[in-house]
């Protein structure tokens, strides 16, 4: 049985005024994958990542969802099909509650969000559900704490848990474990691999070791072409790639697959 | 015990800590509004009536801004047009058709600067920030010139003598008493809607727009439709409001359409304390007061100077306003 590919990119180019960052980039991914997108700096990534959750509107090429051209949509029309991005600064509401974080995205579902004659009472009948998210996540008893109280990687742990409410088919996650302490890395690591169960995950991570721990499959852009895809020991013993990682890095990549 | 009973058990109990804590606040702002309330009713054996009325219309228009700048995160410097364009239909039905009960006069006058809310909205919503303020700006000096040649609106000398009529034919509002209950109903009525805004369904997804837009797009709502919506609810409001000012001083004029008066309403907005319930109304009593009082007193000329000071004041001293600057204390203290 040949794989299915529930993400696929074709000829996928990005031009800022002459510039390419992203140059017909064909990426597949694979359904209940966790998949990698790594690359050194200035690869296009992030570029890519916002390409595909329709951030940016790409120069050409095509983005086929789950066998269907996305191109065209907006951001908020994909995020309704099931394709749903984090962000790499946390991405949390500040001033409202834990448990509010949670509701107002399972609130999208009921359709009411237009509704400015009726009591936010009607949302807690989303309550229950929304501490059971919390409780997935470790954050039960923050449930009533104003978010921007909590700590940096509790606050990564909430927005997950946002996203995860919307129960996406697909989770597109930038750079999860930006910014964190070693604790908090372990942390984000059983988090995401909890959450890709029954889901496809693609993610942006700069930390080569979450990769190694993480990810079925690595596609390793380097200036905005696609220099190298397959496992973590196949990429990682590519000499494009550790050429393209140059000296340090290389012996970074050795870490990560040790 | 199952660990898993043990945590069902904790998560009914959360449940129940933060749903007594709601209802704890909730009764204690209904006590705080049932006592303005009290002194709304007998306010005017103290004060003229007539000023009274003029401050909450100016307390409602202020509400009604802050809906949008404080919950949606919109700075319109256009709102003026929303105010003239209540007052300016009111005023002009209520002088042309006789037979026009006042409520139905006022009801216009809030529709057609609903429509025109839609219109602005529609052209500046995909904007932000200071490009926003540039579009509502510009469309709103479009508006006063209209305003200024259009034969309707008596131009310059702006419409006079407009009768106050009868409530539903039933209550004469030439009584001062009597359209200042009217007034204060009308006002409460504006208030408990934009209460309602904020805590509802919608205002849950407004406050996770205007905390982090990106998100919010991201967690698949359509921001701008969103936007759009606060800022016709905003524009109807304050059409509502001008619509009464017009009835309760008889008289529409360019200085409601003037870009002074959407200036006027971001101060009353940020003294009181933008984003707090009630800060609007106490910014709008502060400008009101101020200014009835300096132009009547031998400082006249130097009422806009002292509230720019003011203003200033506000700006670099305490940012989050009278009211938020009393929260805070209280917050700190209790």
């Amino acid at each position: 049985m040949s794989p299915e590919f529930v993400l696929e990119t074709r000829g996928l180019t990005k031009e800022f005024r002459g510039f390419t960052a992203v140059d017909s980039v064909d990426l597949r991914v694979q359904k209940g994958h966790i998949h990698a997108l790594i690359g050194p700096n200035g690869a296009g990534k992030t570029t890519v990542f916002n390409l595909l959750s329709k951030f940016l509107a790409p120069s050409s090429g095509e983005i086929i969802y789950q066998g269907k051209p996305i191109t065209g949509l907006q951001p908020n029309q994909i995020a309704r099909l099931g394709l749903v991005r984090s962000f790499q600064i946390s991405a949390v509401f500040g001033h409202m509650s834990v448990l509010e974080n949670v509701r107002v995205a399972l609130q999208r579902k009921l359709g009411n969000s237009f509704h400015f004659w009726k009591s936010e009472r009607s949302l807690e009948a989303l309550n229950e559900r929304a501490l059971q998210m919390l409780d997935e996540v470790g954050l039960l008893e923050f449930a009533d704490t104003l978010t921007i109280e909590l700590p940096y990687g509790r606050k990564r742990a909430l927005e997950l848990a946002t996203t995860l409410a919307l129960d996406p088919a697909v989770l597109l996650l930038d750079e999860p474990t930006q910014g964190m302490g070693g604790e908090d890395v372990e942390m984000v690591i059983g988090l995401v691999r909890r959450a890709a169960v029954g889901r496809t995950v693609l993610m942006v991570e700069h930390n080569l070791s979450v990769v190694s721990q993480l990810c079925d499959r690595i596609t390793v852009l380097a200036r905005g072409a696609i220099l190298a895809e397959g496992d973590y020991a196949s990429v990682s013993a590519n000499p494009l790639v550790r050429e393209a990682y140059l000296g340090s890095e290389a012996a970074v990549l050795e870490e990560g697959h040790a | 015990m199952t660990s898993l009973e043990i945590k069902a058990g904790a998560r009914v109990l959360q449940t129940q800590v933060v749903q007594q804590r709601e209802q704890a606040a909730v009764r204690r702002k209904r006590w705080f509004y049932l006592a303005l309330f009290g002194v709304a009713l007998v306010a005017p054996l103290a004060v003229y009536p007539v000023f009274l009325m003029k401050l909450l219309c100016f307390a409602l228009f202020a509400c009604a801004f802050n809906l949008l700048l404080g919950y949606a995160g919109l700075l319109s410097f256009g709102h003026a047009a929303f105010l003239a364009t209540g007052g300016y239909v009111t005023g002009f039905l209520l002088s042309h058709y006789s037979g026009l009960g006042t409520e139905l006069g006022i009801l216009a006058g809030t529709l057609a600067s609903t429509l025109l809310g839609l219109g602005f909205g529609l052209l500046a919503i995909r904007r932000q920030g200071i490009y926003f303020a540039m579009i509502t700006l510009a469309l709103a000096q479009l508006v006063f010139f209209i305003y200024m040649q259009a034969p309707f609106t008596g131009g310059e000398d702006g419409l006079h003598g407009v009768p106050r009529g009868q409530l539903l034919g039933l209550f004469d509002l030439n009584d001062n008493l009597t359209l200042y209950y009217f007034v204060l109903a009308v006002f409460m009525l504006g208030f408990a809607m934009i209460q309602r805004t904020i805590h509802s369904p919608y205002g849950q997804v407004l406050k996770a727009i205007r905390e982090n837009e990106p998100r919010a797009i991201s967690l698949g709502y359509n921001v701008d439709a969103h936007k759009l919506l606060a800022f016709v609810i905003s524009a109807a409001l304050t059409g509502l409001a001008g619509s009464t000012k017009t009835v309760v001083f008889q008289l529409a004029s360019l200085t409601d359409a003037h870009w002074h008066m959407s200036g006027e309403v971001i101060l009353m907005t940020l003294l009181g304390g933008v984003g707090t319930v009630i800060g609007p109304f106490v910014g709008a009593t502060v400008v009101v007061t101020l200014q009835s009082y300096l132009s009547n007193g031998p400082l006249g000329e130097w009422v806009h100077v002292i509230l720019g000071v003011i203003f200033v004041l506000c700006v670099l001293l305490f940012r989050v306003g009278i009211v938020g600057w009393v929260l805070k204390l209280a917050r700190r203290n209790f």
